[in-house]
């Protein structure tokens, strides 16, 4: 017999996998305590534009949203290519300065805001970079009228090096 | 006594776990929105439709085209100008006639917030009445109209931040407005550098197709 035996089972020994169920489902938990899923379908297509001077929208539940950008493809089968408005979830279908849809959209968000808040409401323009601007200034027409002043114009941070020149 | 229970393989639960755990991966977005918050005038009632009289000099008028030519003051600009020009105008470094007034004006802030101010805290010194009157035309694109609103906040802003720094150490925009002697200085700087843009009811002005 030789002196030196082999060690029983060559290789690694094997990794105790019992806590990797709980590592998973603790990151399962996080994820499922962060996630907020969208409940709102756009159906218009926004790109939107880039500026420098952006800052984080603070609180989400007072801003409500306004797209403006063309249709998808499937609803562009129903409405044409024409830029389109939708207020949150739906679209405006108002022909001209869309007055009433507007107003009803800002009470209907107004009304579910607590009591304090109802004068911070803040009306997120999503509006895609190539839209002519008299869709837009429609919309801000008719929430000034519907007395929604806080507006927001979505872009994306855009670096800029310092002192660049052209 | 009770027959034992045989053991649940827990094999499997980790695969389970990891299947859910993908379906939140995929499913989560974490967009943090952004964007340059304005406010809207009020509009105007009946009765009060006043024509505001408003000395020239006070006003910089600029304008975008149908094809998103920029014109300030009477000349075409390149937006990349339009900060330095917008800051020379609320300036008005040289005093010059025909940029706008300024008025003398006190502003109080937190006392003994600042080795630059006298101990009651009363910041004295000059404001200036300009107004940016800001003209679009409805077939101007909103990614040029909002580049150039994007121009004129910078502008302001840094003047906000210039006096920030000097007189109080601190970014404009990293003064945390939940502290009330913070909050102070906030609202003095706004009152000092005040963002006047003033949006006109939208127009055709035209130009070139």
């Amino acid at each position: 017999m030789s002196k030196f035996r082999r060690k029983k089972g060559k290789g690694l020994p094997r990794i105790n996998t019992a806590s990797l169920p709980d590592i998973v489902f603790m990151l399962l938990f996080f994820f499922m305590v962060t996630t907020t899923m969208r409940e709102t379908e756009v159906q218009v297509r926004v790109t939107v534009p880039e500026a420098t001077e952006v800052k984080k929208l603070e609180k989400k539940s007072l801003v409500s949203y306004i797209y403006i950008g063309r249709p998808v493809a499937h609803v562009a089968r129903m409405y044409g290519t024409e830029p389109l408005i939708q207020l949150n979830d739906k679209l405006v279908s108002e022909e001209g300065i869309p007055y009433e849809s507007i107003q009803d959209f800002v009470l209907f968000e107004r009304e579910k805001l607590p009591e304090s808040d109802k004068n911070r409401m803040t009306m997120s323009l999503r509006v895609d970079e190539k839209i002519p601007m008299g869709k837009v200034d429609d919309v801000k027409l008719a929430l000034r009228r519907a007395k929604a002043l806080i507006i927001n114009y979505s872009a994306r941070k855009e670096y800029r090096e310092q002192g660049r020149t052209r | 006594m009770a027959r034992e229970t045989p053991e649940v393989n827990g094999g499997s639960l980790a695969d389970i776990a990891f299947l859910l755990l993908i379906f939140f991966l995929v499913t989560t977005t974490m967009d943090i929105d952004t964007g340059i918050t304005r406010l809207l005038p009020p509009e105007p009632e009946e009765e009060d439709k006043i024509e505001v009289k408003v000395n020239k000099r006070n006003v910089l008028v600029v304008l975008l085209n149908r094809s998103d030519l920029l014109m300030v003051g009477g000349e075409v600009m390149d937006r990349l100008a339009l900060k330095a020009k917008t800051l020379e105008f609320f300036t008005n470094p040289s005093n010059n006639e025909n940029l706008p007034e300024m008025e003398e004006t006190e502003v109080q802030f937190p006392p003994g917030s600042s080795s630059l101010l006298p101990p009651d805290g009363i910041w004295r010194g000059k404001v200036s009445k300009g107004v940016i009157s800001l003209q679009n035309d409805r077939s101007t694109t909103y990614g040029k109209y909002l580049q150039v609103q994007n121009e004129l906040v910078a502008a302001v802003n840094e003047l906000r931040n210039n006096f920030s720094k000097l007189y109080f150490d601190k970014e404009y925009a990293e003064l945390n407005t939940a502290n009330p002697i913070e909050e102070d200085i906030y609202d003095g700087i706004r009152k000092i550098y005040k963002m006047n843009i003033s949006e006109s009811e939208p127009k055709n002005i035209g130009g070139l197709n």
